[in-house]
């Protein structure tokens, strides 16, 4: 029973039903940072991320910290 | 969220406009705000030529995306640096470059430092140990050089660059805290040609760089992800960071600090030095370009001096 966040090929697992913007506090990334994907469509802060999915997460800042 | 035009889906949320849009929406928007840029900071007219300096990023393709889409004449300027970064970043932003510009029938200038000079751009900052172990400054020198010479060669009237908001809040960041009034006083969406220095142009200087990654997103753009090896670690990157901290407890600080910046200039709030700008230019003996002191100007003389440690070695 997990939801899948995906950065700079690093994995981090979250309870489902949380949003994506609790998600990423969750995991300590700021949203600003980055862009959300799940299904190859883009997803905002607001989206809840329910059991199984995998959310893609693209940095944003141009060589930022791998 | 619902997009504010249409009430379908939003894929963005542009939190500091009060704005969410969906694709089509934010697709159109984007061109929308960029003419309006374009026109607000009389950057260029329908009729100039634009030369757009490309990288491979999403920045630079976007830019160049977005000005054939508003019927500009558009080319684009690709230089090859030679830095490979252990993953051939200079080959592969070349080969998304001249893809995106084959795929949609764009003319591309393609220079080659490493043919054109000897060196490639590490190897020139090893030879004239610039830069303390970083190339960022032998690379900045001989882009400036170079998107002067072709702009100037080849009959450009402006030369366009893909900066957005974020790096120009991190610019400005950087020189504030340094207090660096002539910096500051230079720092604009428009460099107005003179003395033989091309017009240079920020049209994306609005936009943040989430928008920008959105965009190139939403519109299929392929571009090198992994950024130059170099930039790792860079102050610039952790002004970044930290202004996006601000952003993300007060919704817009990038783009007031950006703009409030903008109008305190045009208020007069950074004198010009009267000395400097009395101060004329001279042509380098070389290249013919401009250049602050009598003699070489410091591209010929980096790569006179390359060429030396070069035969020495």
């Amino acid at each position: 029973m997990t939801v899948k966040l995906v950065l700079r090929g690093k994995e981090y697992e979250v309870k489902p039903g949380m949003t994506l913007l609790d998600s990423l506090k969750k995991i300590n990334v700021l949203p600003e940072g980055v862009l959300a994907t799940c299904n190859g469509e883009m997803i905002l802060e607001d989206e809840i991320l329910k059991d199984g999915v995998v959310v893609k997460l693209i940095a944003v800042i141009s060589g930022g910290s791998r | 969220m619902k997009c504010k035009a249409c009430g379908q889906k939003a894929v963005v949320n542009l939190k500091q406009h009060k704005l969410a849009l969906c694709k089509e929406h934010y697709l159109n928007w984007i061109p929308q705000q960029t003419a309006r840029f374009i026109k607000k900071y009389w950057m260029f007219g329908p009729d100039e030529k634009v030369l757009v300096a490309v990288s491979g990023g999403k920045d630079s393709l976007s830019l160049w995306d977005i000005l054939v889409g508003l019927g500009y004449q558009a080319d684009g300027l690709y230089l090859s640096l030679g830095i490979d970064g252990g993953f051939g970043y200079s080959a592969e932003s070349r080969r998304l470059t001249e893809k995106f510009a084959a795929e949609r029938g764009l003319k591309l200038h393609v220079v080659d430092i490493e043919k054109e000079y000897g060196s490639s751009i590490p190897v020139l900052a090893d030879l004239t140990t610039r830069g303390q172990g970083r190339p960022c400054s032998v690379c900045g020198l001989a882009k400036r050089h170079e998107m002067n010479r072709i702009a100037h060669d080849l009959g450009y009237d402006v030369l366009a660059t893909g900066h957005n908001l974020d790096d120009e809040a991190a610019v400005l960041f950087g020189n504030t805290i340094m207090w660096s009034g002539e910096y500051l006083l230079r720092q604009a969406p428009v460099l107005p040609e003179h003395d033989g220095l091309a017009r240079k142009v920020k049209p994306l200087c609005r936009f943040y760089e989430k928008e920008m990654a959105a965009y190139a997103m939403l519109r299929g753009i392929e571009y090198i992800y992994e950024e130059c090896p170099f930039s790792v670690g860079s102050t610039s990157i952790a002004y970044k960071e930290l202004l996006n901290r601000l952003e993300n407890d007060r919704p817009g600080a990038k783009l007031s600090f950006y703009l409030n910046f903008l109008e305190a200039r045009k208020n007069g709030l950074f004198a010009e030095d009267v000395k400097k700008t009395e101060q004329p230019l001279f042509n380098c003996p070389t290249c013919g370009q401009p250049t602050m002191y009598e003699g070489h100007c410091s591209f010929c003389r980096m790569i006179a001096k390359s060429q030396a440690a070069g035969n020495e070695s």
